[in-house]
């Protein structure tokens, strides 16, 4: 299928979810629904690095953040434009604050990306459990940078007061669900892409063996470099939206382990292979969660991650995407 | 005679290199002709596998040079030197295991030959390229199998066509031969032959002897990490400081 009527599907799909959410009428299925999207997002951006060149990023968290702090950051600059800028530009300044929240994404993929190229460099030339650990370290870096910079909140949070309703969408909800929606065809869209290309084979060539895969004249260095900008990007863009869904952020929401964890145990109960693992496993776990938040407490939420992951780590180490493959490999043997 | 047409594809001078208080290279010096069929010998720990590794880039030397076609190669890295023109198999075959037979040949296609300046090949041409080397190592009947399906000697001639697939001037067959069978080393020699006549020179590491007979037009053997013997096979093996390295004085 060409990526044009890839794009296509996906997005009847996408309008035909909109559309039967606001049939029901609930918003809390808008709310529960931008949850599970925001999943999809940041479990296809992990696959990106952790899934195709088989780097494990603990730093999920922390690139999320950087979405949610970029919007933050031009917030405050918008609440105190006439503190912080000379007056000649105080008048141009109001014009374009506040910064849209489309704008803002963009904003949020670029910083993040920048700062994924950043990381990337310091710590590619680690492989397995340092590379792993030198991401965790990158996340609790920035959280202590976030937790001592007053202006966007530091440690004592931020409220981001934005009115409820929303011009062509009407509730603020439903339009941030429309934007996530947006988000999930654009990282889909790109995993396949990237699957699919000259750049796929050699982050997969990367993952399979990577001394192998510079004899055959694949640069190692630099793929994997493209590989956490773009991973990078697409979690910063994941967490734009969130200081408008939540109306509150603080270090300990922006930076939870959750964000990490679930980044992660997704694409593997999914699979890792491909760009539908992540999307598979993002809407079993990401829906299960949502249920057992609602019907029993979303204290449980982290146990069901656990107890899927060793289920999967058992039955299917490849995920559920692997396990058909080798269902339909056994099969065309035969 | 010009230049270009007498220097040497590979010169390596003074090559050092160290582990700590080991000393793995101790100032090698080699000279490769253009279509040569070379015999690098040695007992375990001569330095071998470290020569490869500085000459391919996977280990950096930290004294003397290595230079080939006429450039200075010891600041590239790997991929670089794989485009420059040199490629290598490995000594335990490392295989894209997500990847099948043909998928594995087309990754040097796709980024070396196609890295190239002025070289762009379509993905027919990619399909034929694949197919025409894996008939060369007789394994175009597996192209669609993964590498799980393969046996040992299938793998190391899986090796050995990969490497071919970057175009190189100069191919290292890094012990393409261990644990296979008289049949299948006899198999592997006329390949290296073959590739050998397709005008590609050759550096074989190995330690069958009869191998290294049959293929070398030339013997060079590492004790220590330094050079004792470089020469005709038939001279190099009455050597007697090479029986003595072997068998003990």
């Amino acid at each position: 299928m060409r990526t044009p009527a890839f794009i296509l599907i996906l997005t009847v799909v996408a309008a035909a979810l909109y559309v039967a959410f606001d049939m029901v009428g609930s918003d809390y299925l808008f709310f529960a629904g931008y949850t599970v999207l925001q999943y999809i997002v940041l479990a296809t951006a992990w696959n990106i690095l952790g899934g195709y060149c088989g780097y494990v990023n603990f730093g999920s968290a922390g690139f999320f953040a950087i979405g949610v702090y970029t919007t933050v950051f031009f917030y405050a600059v918008g609440q105190r434009i006439d503190e912080i800028v000379p007056e000649f530009l105080v008048a141009p300044m109001q014009l374009i604050f506040p910064l849209p929240l489309p704008v803002l994404i963009v904003t949020a993929g670029a910083v993040a990306g920048f700062v994924g190229l950043g990381m990337g460099y310091l710590t590619l030339r680690l492989r397995g459990v340092f590379f792993a650990i030198a991401t965790l370290a990158f996340t609790v870096v920035l959280e202590t940078f976030i937790v001592n910079w007053s202006f966007v909140g530091g440690s004592r949070g931020a409220y981001i007061i934005v009115p409820n309703e929303v011009p062509v969408f009407g509730h603020l909800i439903q339009f941030l669900f429309a934007l996530m929606l947006v988000l999930v065809i654009v990282a889909l869209t790109t995993s396949r892409l990237i699957e699919r290309s000259k750049l796929g084979v050699g982050f997969a060539t990367i993952r399979d063996d990577e001394l192998a895969a510079e004899a055959s004249g694949v640069p190692t260095l630099r793929l994997k470099l493209v590989a956490t900008v773009v991973s990078g990007a697409l979690m910063g863009m994941a967490g734009a939206p969130f200081p408008y869904y939540i109306g509150y952020v603080e270090p300990g929401s922006a930076f939870n382990l959750s964000y990490a964890v679930n980044s992660i145990a997704m694409p593997m109960i999914g699979g890792t292979t491909s760009w539908v693992g992540p999307l598979v496993g993002a809407l079993l776990l990401g829906t299960l969660q949502q249920v057992a938040t609602v019907t029993i407490s979303s204290a449980v939420n982290l146990l069901i991650v656990g107890l899927l992951l060793i289920f999967f780590v058992i039955i299917a180490p490849r995920g559920i995407v692997g396990l058909i493959q080798d269902r339909w490999r056994g099969r065309s043997k035969s | 005679m010009s230049d270009t047409m007498t220097a040497p594809l590979l010169h390596i001078d003074q090559l050092g290199k160290r582990f700590g208080g080991f000393v793995a290279l101790d100032g090698v010096d080699l000279s490769v002709p253009k279509g040569q069929r070379l015999g690098l010998i040695g007992p375990n720990g001569s330095g071998k596998s470290t020569l490869v590794n500085c000459i391919c880039g996977t280990l950096q030397n930290e004294t003397g040079s290595v230079t080939f076609d006429g450039q200075r190669i010891d600041g590239m890295v790997a991929h670089q030197r794989t485009r420059h023109g040199l490629a290598r198999s490995f000594q335990l075959p490392r295989p894209f295991r997500s990847m099948t037979v043909a998928q594995n040949i087309r990754v040097p296609l796709l980024y070396t030959v196609n890295a190239r300046a002025g070289s762009h090949l379509s993905h027919s041409e990619l399909d034929d390229r694949c197919m025409e080397l894996l008939k060369l190592v007789t394994l175009d009947a597996k192209a669609g199998k993964y590498t799980t399906d393969l046996t040992q000697v299938e793998m190391r001639k899986l090796e050995l066509a990969r490497a071919m697939a970057a175009e190189p001037k100069l191919l290292i067959a890094d012990e393409s031969m261990a644990g296979l069978s008289h049949s299948e080393v006899e198999d592997i020699v006329a390949l290296l032959i073959r590739m050998n006549e397709r005008g590609v020179t050759i550096i074989m590491i190995e330690h069958i002897m009869r191998a290294v007979m049959t293929f070398s037009q030339r013997v060079v053997v590492l004790v220590s990490g330094k050079k004792i013997a470089d020469g005709n096979p038939d001279d190099v093996m009455k050597n007697t400081e090479v029986v003595g390295a072997y068998l003990g004085t």
